[in-house]
């Protein structure tokens, strides 16, 4: 499985990752190595293999419907990078013109 | 008598109660330490003075009015900086989170304060935890206090390297795929891999959530399974600690070994592995059967696959998890001259993670995208199940399995950065833990060359104590864990 610049380009756009010209580079080689190294899980015949997303016998777990305290918004907006009376301030959502 | 700062946690707990010493001395002299060895050790992002102090006064407030307290009741702590404390910056090692203060602590957090702890700092770490030897931090890498010139290990670098220098009696850190156990074998320590499910991670910034488990690190048995006590159980701010009794872990260490039946797993003394590491470990093996346990060797076929299937699902849950650092609600932004909305998070996220961290989030993206889920990350949650089940069968014979917790001591700084593969093995032996839920921890074993070696324990979901029980019978019939490295601060200056 080799993977080509566009690969990189596609995966990093899905990621909303901005990568530099030589991250890129670094990336065709970086992530061929390593995704060589998992051709070793074709070795096994899984087909007939439950696939386990968590070791735990999972069942849902529900709170009971009763009111808590919560943190202010002060609180909660005092990390954010711009935030304007109780709201966080964000860049332009939609394009111009929109 | 060693100096405050040399002691053990039920040393310390002890000489409290006695009231021969006071918490406010005991935290003093670890402040005094860290002005010493910090500079060179280079184990904490954050440090705390102040607010140890105002702990240590209330500790020794409670001390002094004789209430029935928690051994941990005025203990100097380190806590690595995954874990949310309110009001302290946490940053994950990473720039992203640089001037991230958290509105709430962590519920481990949360029961260390109500037992009475005293904080003195949140430790160095692998950015979002991501590495083996802390040189991933976005800030600076952590030394080994063995040797300055190697890696504590990591993900948890800087919460081992500050128990083995001298800079904090126990720590807490977090394990994936090794992060606990990994530099607890390095720095010489007691490293305990929780069960899944056995700690709330309320609070511990998420790298995979299938994985992830916050854990001790300690100088012995003994005060792991005190660390442990406190903040195992179930909690209603988090699922996935379920609701299984917890055992009073102190009182498992009877010290016996009989009827424990001791597993050597065949696949797990692969080549690669240095041959002081495997006669330190084999030597062990043999000093457990000595004590009594019964020795017996056992497969775990599936072992091989452990890195691959790891490396394709601990990602792929990565970059769900790191999606959230967008730059909009917390954490470093980029703001100025971005076009929109999609070029701010764009920008934010290729400044703020490092190579690492990246390579993670798209690998993740990758074996996630159409087309190659189910050659990969499908394909990966398959192996998992075969690998759980080696080890379901494996338990039903044992009680415990040995082997090494690294394929070898601690590495030189910058030895392994070039090839990200060639990293990703050092978890090889710890990985399988993960990926079965099982608890785990290392010990001190007999070391190789003058640096220590880890013996891994693994033990049956939710059988910290039988894993504990064992640890503390060897250490109480040998002295590996109570070497101190020498930590020769003029000659490394």
């Amino acid at each position: 499985m080799t993977i080509t610049r566009k690969d990189v380009e596609n995966v990093a756009a899905l990621a909303r990752l901005g990568l530099s010209e030589a991250e890129k580079e670094r990336m065709v080689s970086q992530l061929g190595i390593i995704l060589e190294n998992m051709a070793i899980l074709q070795e096994v015949d899984v087909s007939e293999v439950p696939a386990s997303a968590s070791v735990l016998p999972m069942h849902n777990v529900v709170s009971p419907d009763q009111p808590r305290p919560s943190d202010a918004p002060q609180t909660l907006l005092a990390n954010a990078p711009a935030a304007e009376e109780n709201y966080l301030r964000v860049p332009a959502v939609l394009e111009e013109g929109n | 008598m060693p100096a405050l700062w040399e002691l053990t946690i039920h040393e310390a707990a002890e000489l409290l109660r006695r009231r021969e010493i006071s918490s406010v001395e005991l935290t003093r002299a670890h402040l005094e330490r860290i002005t010493q060895v910090e500079h060179a050790v280079r184990a904490f992002l954050t440090l705390t003075p102040e607010l140890a102090l105002s702990q240590a006064e209330a500790a020794d407030k409670k001390l002094a009015a004789g209430e029935a307290a928690s051994p941990l009741l005025g203990i100097p702590l380190a806590i690595k900086d995954v874990i949310c404390t309110q009001g302290v910056r946490t940053t994950c090692g990473s720039h992203i989170l640089e001037n991230f203060v958290p509105p709430y602590d962590a519920t481990v957090m949360q029961r260390l304060n109500a037992a009475g702890v005293v904080m003195l700092g949140k430790t160095n770490m692998d950015e979002f935890a991501m590495g083996s030897s802390t040189e991933n931090s976005a800030y600076y890498p952590t030394r080994n206090p063995w040797d300055l010139e190697r890696v504590p290990g990591g993900s948890s670098g800087g919460s081992a390297a500050a128990v083995a220098a001298g800079e904090a009696l126990g720590s807490l850190g977090s394990d994936t795929g090794g992060s606990i156990r990994q530099p607890g074998a390095l720095c010489n320590l007691t490293a305990v891999k929780t069960s899944y499910g056995r700690v709330s991670r309320y609070g511990l910034v998420a790298f995979a959530s299938s994985l992830d488990q916050i854990g001790p690190f300690t100088r012995d048995a003994r005060d792991a399974a005190i660390l442990l006590q406190a903040i195992a159980g179930a909690d209603p701010l988090d699922s996935t600690a379920v609701n299984v009794p917890v055992p009073d872990y102190s009182a498992a260490l009877t010290g016996d070994l009989s009827g424990i039946r001791v597993g050597v797993p065949a696949e797990y003394w692969v080549e690669g592995t240095e041959p002081g590491v495997v006669k330190s470990v084999r030597a062990a093996i043999e000093t457990l059967r000595d004590l009594g346990a019964e020795v017996g060797e056992v497969s775990l076929p599936h072992t091989r696959y452990g890195v691959a299937s790891y490396y394709i699902i601990a990602p792929a849950e990565a970059s769900a998890n790191l999606a959230r650092y967008d730059g909009i609600k917390y954490g470093f932004a980029v703001r100025d001259g971005v076009e929109d909305l999609w070029d701010a998070y764009a920008r934010t996220r290729q400044a703020g993670f490092g190579p690492e961290v990246k390579r993670r989030i798209m690998i993740g993206t990758y074996a996630l995208s159409s087309g190659y889920y189910d050659a990969y990350y499908l394909r990966a949650e398959k192996m998992r199940t075969l690998i759980k089940q080696d080890f379901d069968r494996a338990f039903e014979r044992f009680d415990v399995l040995v082997s090494p917790t690294s394929p070898t001591v601690a590495f030189k700084i910058g030895e392994k950065t070039e090839n990200p593969y060639q990293m990703y093995l050092s978890d090889v032996f710890t990985i399988p833990a993960n990926l079965a839920g099982i608890c785990g921890l290392s010990m001190p074993g007999p070391f190789s060359d003058g640096l220590p070696v880890g013996v891994q324990l693994l033990g049956n979901a939710f059988k910290e104590d039988v894993i504990l029980r064992v640890a503390d019978a060897y250490q109480r019939a040998t002295n590996y864990h109570l070497q101190r490295p020498a930590l020769n601060i003029q000659s490394a200056a």
